[in-house]
């Protein structure tokens, strides 16, 4: 059975005037129609970079892609316009993701007129079924993105989203933005439309504990590349990689009963501009020693467990 | 009562802009003892920002009126100074930190020339002993003295808000105002930064007023919470209390939205709806038509502050009387 | 749902905007102007060009309220007919330069690259040439007429306009929704055209506003000089041309149409300047 989407190696540097800027690093993963993949990671991790070049919007440097068993790398003009009917994105910021001249139906219904081949009639009767689908009042349809707060905003971009029917879907930090309280009536909105559509998500967000709850598989990133990729349960109660486990233990836990031991990590990240082969953690990671200067490579340490991290099983 | 540093009785805080009167703070009353960290918490527009920028009268004029209460600092209230008076309390007794440490420093300023210059404003001191306490400034939020000269651009995210920090803390303030200040951080800077404030705090003694909306900050940072929504304080107590005990159903529906590691639910519980429009608040209790415990009474009559134990206090009609 | 948007922010805007009470008063002026410049026929109590040898240069009277000019023609008429070529030459310049400069700006900051980097460096070069010698060049070589004065102002304005439209592209660029729209299959035309130059308008409208007075203001110095309006057909700058062999005598005949340069242009900016106000919206609230 071929998968939905499969990524193989994709590289994606940036020509800086200091270097190359390797924002997305060899990164390879397979999501199934249906399936949520979680990606985590830190500001300048390149979990942003990885969303947008698999939908194109930013031209990949090296590497394979393939939806639905279709090489996809390479994909121009009518492939790449039939292919982006089947790929979506949501994006972080309800603010800046959404025109401030359009009102909401026509915010929707943009995606509807590029795609043509319907009748006015038609395309504001699915608008209207779209906004019912996100919880939008029909009485919202001629309002503005000002008008509205940021969780009805937020609506507005799934809709968006939602209205070419696609398969896969990827959610850039869709919730960072929002209140605790909306937040949650956003996710689970999310997790609704994916058992009545069917669709694939690839969640990329920093926060662990929406990712955990959202995700069948995670992907930790770090410095453009993956750092450790296990499902969900797996990766929270048998975490391997040190970076990882500093990125768990670093959550702020509202529940006062657990408290967790904090592994501070001295530092930040570095730049990812010519980066050294070898270990990217390793200047910040406590075990570090000789042999994390060699190149690391992620390696099945259980099924479907993978761990880029030479010491994985000596920690 | 003298041993609260500060003390806010009946603040009552309102913006008046084209759209209408936007009554953002009502009624808050708040003390912060000496030594202590109260963690503010609540959503976007609940008022907490507003809070803050009355204690210093920084509020954007001439649009908010301060329309009732006071705020007492050390026995006397700051709102009836002289503009003169509060520039001494300001930055000196109290200081603030905002959420956003890229604009809260001059970037054509080097780092150590802007926390030399907070601590030569309040202080008679000669430059070179303004520039040595900087220097310690720095060492103490974490970073190594060689980058005093350094420029606010050549700092990280985290680096910059350790230098607002040190600028913030130059005077040795009784009080600071923490505005959200690891907000805009990566989670393992801000656990670097939350540490740093730690042992800080311990060290000099500050009283913390801690803005945010991470519940999981206050449980890690602060010993006593005040809950916000729509301009009310609705839950006050100690972090053990609110956290184990919550008595307010917004508190309550606050933890019900987190998503936990350790859940394993299908489903969050948000809380349904959205907050109140602030210039058009309802009658009675302001969670009223977002509350799943709602009764006939709540939309009619507003709930005042009840005990429900000692130091724990709530504003639920459910819970103690109500005022009309 | 069309006319609503537009009307919603017309709206907002001119709510802004009254609270400034000298942006007010200007756009009054301007408008009252409007109206002089259409109705002139109606208005003026003898026709422009209609000669009085016996009245040549006359003080002002009961028939003639500003005097007559040195052929006997009425100068109150030939102010009210004047606004015409003025605001002509104002409006219609801006237009022109407004249009191009847009659409310049608009593609130089989308694509940016080399497209940005060509069309900067030829505005460069095109700015490296002082503006009013451009005009007075063009309008040479195109011979000395209204309709030529008015391209060469457009053509000489264009680089202005295209820079500040960049520069707005440059920061609407950034926003998401336009990566929104690229997702959904949009072509660069259309995003330009429905998401960027919508969203990128405000600081132009001010711009234009201005650039009407600043054209008004060349325009008659191009008249003035003889490369705009032709005699007789009335002009300010023209007239001031006109005046000035008996400026020492009769000072009243330039300093009206002086007066009536100097109050448009002085409206156009300060309703510019209220505008940049009232469309700013860090402002607002």
């Amino acid at each position: 059975m071929t998968s939905l989407l499969e990524v193989r190696d994709l590289k994606k540097y940036f020509q800086t005037k200091a270097g190359a800027l390797h924002a997305v690093d060899g990164v390879s993963f397979v999501l199934e129609a249906g399936k949520t993949l979680g990606v985590v990671g830190e500001s300048g991790c390149g979990k942003t970079t990885l969303g947008r070049t698999v939908l194109h919007l930013l031209e990949p440097t090296d590497g394979q892609m393939f939806f639905e068993g279709e090489d996809i790398t390479r994909a121009k003009g009518k492939e790449l316009r039939r292919l982006r009917e089947q790929m979506q994105i949501i994006f972080q910021d309800p603010f800046s993701s959404l025109d401030p001249r359009k009102s909401v139906s026509e915010s929707i219904m943009e995606p509807l007129i590029l795609r043509g081949g319907m009748p006015r009639s038609e395309m504001l009767s699915q608008t209207r079924e779209l906004m019912d689908t996100v919880g939008l009042a029909a009485r919202f349809e001629s309002s503005y993105p000002h008008e509205l707060d940021g969780g009805r905003r937020q609506r507005i971009g799934i809709a968006r989203a939602l209205a070419l029917r696609p398969k896969f879907i990827v959610c850039d930090e869709p919730v960072s933005a929002l209140d605790v309280s909306i937040q949650a009536q956003i996710i689970n909105l999310m997790l609704d439309l994916q058992d009545a559509m069917h669709l694939a998500y690839m969640f990329v967000t920093h926060d662990l504990s929406v990712v955990k709850y959202i995700s069948d598989d995670i992907m930790v990133m770090y410095l453009g590349q993956v750092v450790e990729k296990a499902p969900s349960n797996e990766l929270f109660s048998d975490t391997l990689h040190p970076y990882s486990k500093a990125l768990l233990s670093a959550i702020p836990n509202p529940d006062i009963e657990k408290k967790t031991e904090r592994i501070l990590l001295h530092g930040e990240i570095t730049s990812p501009i010519n980066p050294k082969p070898g270990c990217r953690f390793m200047a910040r990671c406590r075990y570090a020693s000789e042999e994390c200067a060699m190149q690391q490579s992620l390696v099945e340490c259980s099924p479907g467990h993978f761990v880029s991290c030479c010491k994985y099983d000596k920690i | 009562m003298d041993e609260n540093l500060l003390e806010i009785r009946n603040l009552a805080v309102e913006y008046r802009t084209d759209d209408g009167v936007i009554y953002a703070v009502n009624n808050v009353s708040l003390s912060v003892k000496k030594g202590e960290t109260i963690g503010l918490v609540g959503e976007t527009g609940a008022g907490k920002t507003t809070i803050a920028k009355s204690i210093l009268r920084i509020l954007p004029n001439p649009q908010a009126k301060i329309t009732s209460g006071e705020i007492f600092f050390n026995g006397e209230d700051v709102l009836v100074l002289s503009e003169k008076e509060m520039r001494k309390i300001r930055g000196n007794k109290i200081a603030m930190i905002f959420q956003d440490p890229m604009t809260a420093l001059n970037p054509i300023e080097t780092v150590g020339y802007q926390i030399a210059e907070a601590i030569s404003q309040h202080n008679k001191i000669s430059n070179s002993e303004a520039k040595k306490r900087a220097s310690d400034m720095l060492e103490m939020v974490g970073i190594p003295m060689d980058r005093f000269s350094e420029y606010p651009h050549q700092f990280s995210g985290g680096m910059k808000q350790r230098v607002v920090i040190a600028v913030a803390l130059a005077c040795n303030p009784e009080l600071l105002l923490a505005d959200e200040p690891t907000t805009a951080l990566d989670v393992t800077i801000q656990a670097q930064v939350l540490d740093m404030m730690r042992s800080l705090k311990a060290r000099l003694g500050t009283s913390v007023v801690f803005i945010t909306h991470d519940l999981g900050v206050v449980a890690e940072f602060c010993e006593s919470v005040a809950v916000a929504y729509a301009g009310e304080i609705v839950e006050h107590g100690t972090v053990r209390d609110v956290f184990m005990k919550p008595a307010h159903p917004y508190t309550r529906g606050l933890f019900g939205s987190l998503p936990k590691l350790e859940s394993t639910e299908p489903r969050l519980k948000p809380i349904k709806g959205l907050m109140p429009d602030p210039t058009n608040l309802p009658k009675g209790c302001r969670f009223y038509e977002r509350c799943p415990d709602a009764e006939d009474g709540c939309a009619e009559r507003r709930p005042d502050d009840a005990e429900v134990e000692p130091g724990h206090m709530v504003k639920c009609l459910r819970v103690g009387g109500g005022a009309i | 749902m069309k006319k609503r948007r537009k009307k919603s922010r017309l709206l907002d805007i001119w709510r802004q905007l009254r609270k400034n009470k000298l942006a007010v008063v200007a756009l009054i002026v301007l408008l009252l102007l409007l109206i002089v410049a259409i109705a002139a026929p109606q208005l003026a109590p003898y026709p422009y060009s209609q000669q009085n040898a016996k009245l040549a240069n006359a003080p002002p009277s009961a028939e003639h309220l500003l005097g007559n000019d040195r052929l006997g023609r009425d100068i109150f008429s030939r102010l009210i007919y004047g606004s015409r070529q003025s605001l002509q030459m104002g409006v219609v310049a801006v237009a022109i330069a407004a249009v191009i400069g847009i659409l310049i700006g608009s593609i130089a900051g989308y694509y940016g690259g080399w497209v940005d980097n060509l069309s900067m460096r030829l505005l460069d070069i095109y700015q490296a040439m002082p503006m009013f010698l451009l005009c007075v060049s063009l309008a040479a070589i195109m011979g000395p007429s209204l309709r030529n004065a008015i391209i060469a102002l457009g053509i000489g304005t264009v680089p202005g306009y295209a820079r500040i439209m960049r520069a707005t592209v440059l920061m609407v660029r950034e926003n998401e929704y336009i990566d929104a729209a690229r997702s959904v299959n949009a072509r660069a035309h259309r995003i330009i055209l429905s998401h960027i130059i919508p969203n990128a308008i405000g600081p132009m409208i001010v711009q234009i506003t201005m650039g009407v007075g600043s054209c008004i203001l060349a325009g008659s110095a191009l008249s003035y000089i003889g490369l705009g309006a032709q005699p007789p057909i009335p002009e300010w700058g023209a007239m001031i041309s006109d005046a000035r062999n008996t400026m020492r005598e009769y000072p009243t005949h330039a300093l009206y149409p002086g007066i009536c340069v100097m109050i448009s242009v002085l409206a156009c900016n300060l309703l510019g300047d209220g505008l940049r106000d009232a469309l700013d919206p860090r402002l607002k609230n």
